[in-house]
């Protein structure tokens, strides 16, 4: 009854109540964040009048400071990557914190199916499996990363639908099985010397064409197709989705297999990139990742949030891990102001639903 | 005889040992409009839950447009084509009016892309409309979300949704509960909108104004018995009164309560 005790009192309608998409907020607070680095360079004596974010030694043909734009947006792609699932699983009610251990065990796992044979004319030092597994063609590491994240994937989902254990637990059980995977698989040797085509992958600017290229077709999703809105409807109220006969069990388990596939791409991206996979790969990344979809909007609650959200809040997360090593704030400091930021984040989106509530 | 398009026979609930309900005979023609009433606790909302599979029946029958069902969940009564409007709203707050008319049954195209297949809103859209004009439903802007909107067009939404797929019988549990009046009455405009298409309705309310307005016949609940089958014009209000505070019982029930 409490949902219909509010409101009551005829038929009124305010256009200007109305506020603007919840990414414009995120976006003006990106604006200001580099705003407020960029002041810091003028106004902090060890600076020497730097700029953060234009070019002022002529180092490029734009006005911008290209190099510092790249970096930003390649370091948090990979990362982004991830987002974009977790988007999805967190506008459905749920929490995915499996998905930096599996970025290191499905490394692991796809770098063993895309080593070179020779290594500068050597065998390779680093091989895993016998001499069936060398300059195996790029499709097979790809497929076979892909059907371990759907694979995990699947298991979170069935775990939380069936089993009706909170997603918090099923993905944090999740959590240390992966890792122990990623250990267990070469008993902590890195894994090494992929092949040219698998290595094409994560080359240069490629993770930042795949985070792009994922987040419209991801957005076209959610947006546009059944699989999108029956998240939302889940998200948003669990009981009445399964009254209106949406399968809410089954849909759960696709949501969490399409979450840990990106996040497996996300670990072929990033061991194609950086040549080599670690068992410790991937740390801190399932944090990092909810981390861009809070700051971006994506409500914890569930039924809240956007794509584009997750993009500008990966690109908020981006400006300031920057911005603090712009301005040569210390790593550990780095990580208490990420802590931070995230619980504002999280604040910010309880006042705003508060306040949506009220207003009614 | 007119078609039956419900009728329980016996319907009995227990929960331990509560007898919520008891050998509950009642009978829906196509096309009429029964209230329910009874005091708190008389069994009106266990009748309900019985009949929509929310709960299942301890014995008895429930017979449903000439066959005798089995729902295991509500689902499955929707599915066979009963509509429920709940006390609590089965809405989804974070969608827009059209989401939540078709959620659940949504318009699609493109269909051979399975769960991606994708959602004509456009259509959606304009059978939102159309169902809102039929209801008589004022929703200022059907974009808006749910969250955004007032309990009363909360509730004509949930009712609309009803209203608007051609089920085959419609129950309401207190819909007018918690509303203002103005709201109540747009409420009862739809009630009238079903009645005037021929739609049977069952209709679960304390209000007896509002129960004398819009149905045909009265159905008292009393201590999970029913004790009273009245046709409107040949009752009112002290009348009914009478049978909901035990003072009365109806001639063929004696002995129920």
């Amino acid at each position: 009854m409490s949902e219909t005790s509010h409101g009551i009192g005829g038929l009124t309608y305010d256009r200007k109540k109305r506020s603007l998409p919840g990414e414009v907020n995120i976006f003006f607070a990106l604006i200001l964040i580099v705003a407020v680095f960029e002041v810091l360079g003028q106004v902090l004596p060890y600076m020497n009048g730097q700029s953060f974010l234009f070019d002022t030694q002529d180092r490029f043909d734009t006005i911008f400071n290209e190099a510092r734009l790249r970096i930003i947006i390649l370091q948090v792609s990979i990362i982004g990557i991830i987002a974009l699932g977790v988007t999805q699983v967190i506008i459905s009610g749920g929490i995915d914190l499996s998905s930096g251990p599996l970025v290191g065990a499905t490394a692991m796992i796809v770098m063993s199916f895309a080593q070179t044979e020779l290594v500068n004319g050597n065998p390779n030092p680093k091989a895993v499996f016998g001499e069936w597994a060398f300059d195996l063609p790029v499709l097979i590491p790809v497929v076979v990363g892909l059907l371990f994240g759907a694979m995990i994937g699947a298991i979170n989902g069935s775990l939380i639908a069936y089993t009706r254990i909170p997603p918090f637990i099923a993905t944090l059980g999740m959590f240390l099985i992966c890792r122990g995977i990623a250990q267990a698989w070469t008993r902590g040797q890195p894994v090494s010397f992929p092949t040219e085509g698998f290595a094409a992958l994560g080359k240069g600017m490629m993770p930042v064409f795949w985070f792009l290229g994922i987040a419209v077709l991801m957005h076209v999703i959610m947006r546009y197709t059944l699989h999108g809105k029956h998240t939302y409807a889940i998200g948003s109220n669990e009981d009445a989705a399964r009254m209106s006969g949406i399968n809410v069990n089954r849909h759960k388990v696709r949501v969490y297999m399409i979450a840990s596939m990106l996040a497996a791409f996300a670990a072929i991206v990033l061991s194609s990139k950086n040549l080599t996979a670690q068992s410790g790969m991937g740390i801190f990344y399932e944090l990092y990742a909810i981390a861009m979809a809070v700051i971006g909007g994506v409500s914890l609650t569930g039924g809240r949030g956007s794509i584009p959200g997750t993009v500008l809040g990966a690109m908020v997360f981006g400006v300031i891990q920057s911005g603090f090593t712009y301005i040569k704030l210390d790593a550990f400091y780095q990580l208490m102001a990420m802590g931070a930021i995230i619980i504002a984040a999280v604040v910010l989106d309880k006042v705003r639903q508060e306040r949506a509530a009220s207003r009614s | 005889m007119a078609d039956i398009i419900l009728e329980t026979q016996g319907l009995t609930k227990h929960y331990g040992g509560v007898h919520a309900l008891n050998d509950a005979n009642f009978k829906l023609e196509k096309g009429e409009h029964v209230a329910i009433m009874g005091d708190n606790g008389a069994g009106k909302s266990t009748f309900v839950r019985q009949i929509t599979g929310v709960e299942q029946r301890t014995s008895g029958k429930v017979i449903f447009d000439g066959q005798e069902v089995n729902f295991a969940g509500p689902l499955d009564a929707r599915e066979a084509g009963i509509e429920t409007v709940f006390q609590t709203l089965a809405l989804a707050d974070a969608l827009d009016v059209p989401d939540n008319l078709f959620l659940g049954r949504e318009k699609t195209k493109w269909d051979w892309l399975g769960p991606f297949k994708f959602l004509d809103y456009k259509a959606m859209r304009a059978d939102t409309l159309a169902a809102l004009e039929k209801t008589g439903v004022k929703i200022p802007n059907i974009r808006n979300t749910i969250q955004n909107m007032s309990g009363g067009q909360r509730q004509c939404v949930a009712i609309a949704r009803t209203a608007s797929f051609h089920s085959k019988l419609t129950i309401m549990d207190e819909p007018t509960a918690a509303l203002g009046v103005q709201e109540t009455s747009q409420v009862e405009n739809i009630i009238r909108t079903l009645k005037d298409q021929g739609e049977p309705l069952i209709l679960v309310s304390h209000n007896m104004r509002q129960v004398m307005d819009l149905v045909d016949r009265i159905v008292v609940f009393r201590r999970g018995r029913i004790v009273a089958n009245l046709r409107k014009e040949e009752t009112d209000g002290q009348d009914i009164v009478a049978y909901i505070t035990g003072a009365k019982t109806g001639a063929e029930f004696e002995g129920a309560a």
